[in-house]
């Protein structure tokens, strides 16, 4: 067929697209996926009994903080990754730097600590269950995310999709932050960034395979 | 987006203007300002590829409508606070690099498969009818008529090889080739008929 047809051919049947459609799938598909990264953590686990106690401790705050930053991030980065010709500029420090203040601030307390009660502070009482359980929390949110993703068009799609798991994992942990009991940095810093780093990984592998348009 | 260096810049600037204002009266639903648009983009599209696919002439145009379609398909993706170029740039970039990759991984296969072949090397396909063709007609020739057209006209020997090679004086040569492409005209006229 001739371009000039084609062209033709495909403006016939153009439809008026709302503006910000990108925004708004986005959007959505957080609407779905945080209610039931919520019902996961209610069923699943639980509330933290002393949550209204906690809220008065700053390290409840800053685990909040940190998680909500790195999901916020995400979805600013995915936001420009489903663009064509959008740059993704200083996005990612966004995603970054909680995790390197966190890592500092884990270290300063690290030394701080006597000998024999670092260990303990590190592991916490959950150690073994935090990773899976903040991955676990966040698979809807990347579910969500992907799905929204494939009707844009990333042109870096392991990046694209590593962004949405960056999106997922902050909400997660944020999400599973009112059940978790611990408050340390130390934890905070290894368990917690694992927990994130879980659906980054997944998203950057999925990216390539089901991100293709 | 890269430009070529004949372009100035304010002419660049100039069709950025006018393509992104088309474009936005498309999204609003205007048929017209989107087919031209579309037309519009294509040409340049046309000239970026044809540039960057050198080596295959053939696979341009295919790959100008293959970027339209994603274009038209991802147009909800374009924000008007962005230039139009950057938007269409990477997106003929993206299917490029797409073609490109695809490309690459059915060279590093060296056995040439049969199915490819009928799918993108349809020019050749119409080529080896010909000689099909010709060779059927060819082997109802006499050998004196028919070896000079094979090895003259069709291998691109010069006359004294080919008389060397059949034992042919020059001249019978010539005139083997004379006569048997006259006896060829009317075998495929009469084949018309």
């Amino acid at each position: 067929m001739k371009t000039d047809d084609f062209a033709a051919l495909l403006a016939a049947q153009v439809a008026p697209v709302p503006p910000r459609t990108v925004s708004r799938r986005l959007r959505q598909a957080l609407a779905a996926g945080l209610p039931l990264a919520a019902l996961i953590m209610l069923c699943g686990y639980g509330l933290r009994h002393d949550l209204v106690q906690a809220m008065f401790w700053p390290m409840f705050w800053i685990k909040l903080l940190f998680s909500v930053c790195i999901g916020t991030a995400g979805y600013v980065m995915v936001q420009r990754l489903a663009r064509p010709g959008v740059a993704v500029r200083g996005a990612w420090l966004g995603a970054v730097l909680p995790v390197l203040l966190m890592w500092a601030l884990a270290l300063y307390r690290w030394h701080l600590m006597p000998g024999d009660a670092r260990m303990p502070d590190l592991m916490g009482q959950t150690w073994r269950s935090c990773v899976f359980n903040i991955a676990l929390i966040s698979l809807p949110l990347l579910a969500a995310g992907l799905l929204a993703l494939r009707g844009m068009a990333p042109t870096r799609p392991a990046a694209a999709g590593a962004a949405a798991g960056a999106l997922a994992g902050g909400a997660g942990a944020a999400v599973y932050a009112l059940h978790c009991p611990e408050l340390t940095a130390p934890f905070l810093a290894v368990w917690y960034v694992l927990g994130i780093a879980l659906p980054v990984l997944a998203g950057a592998l999925l990216g390539p395979r089901l991100l293709r348009w | 987006m890269e430009r070529t260096t004949s372009t100035s810049p304010s002419r660049t600037s100039d069709v950025e203007e006018r393509l992104r204002s088309l474009f936005l009266r498309g999204l609003a639903g205007d048929a017209v300002a989107y087919r031209d648009c579309l037309q519009q983009l294509a040409r340049h599209l046309r000239a970026f590829l044809a540039r960057r696919l050198f080596g295959w002439p053939d696979e341009v145009e295919d790959l100008v409508q293959e970027c339209l379609l994603a274009m038209h398909n991802q147009r909800h993706t374009y924000q008007s606070d962005q230039p139009l170029t950057a938007w269409a740039h990477a997106i003929a970039r993206y299917k490029l690099i797409d073609l490109l990759r695809a490309k690459s991984a059915r060279e590093a296969l060296h056995e040439p498969l049969d199915d490819e072949m009928a799918l993108f090397a349809e020019s050749a396909t119409e080529a080896s009818d010909a000689r099909r063709d010709v060779q059927a007609l060819l082997a109802q020739l006499p050998d004196r008529h028919r070896l000079p057209i094979v090895h003259v006209k069709l291998e691109g020997l010069s006359v004294a090889e080919t008389a060397r090679l059949t034992g042919m004086s020059e001249s019978a040569v010539k005139v083997g080739i004379h006569r048997g492409l006259k006896a060829l005209a009317a075998k495929l006229r009469g084949g018309d008929a």
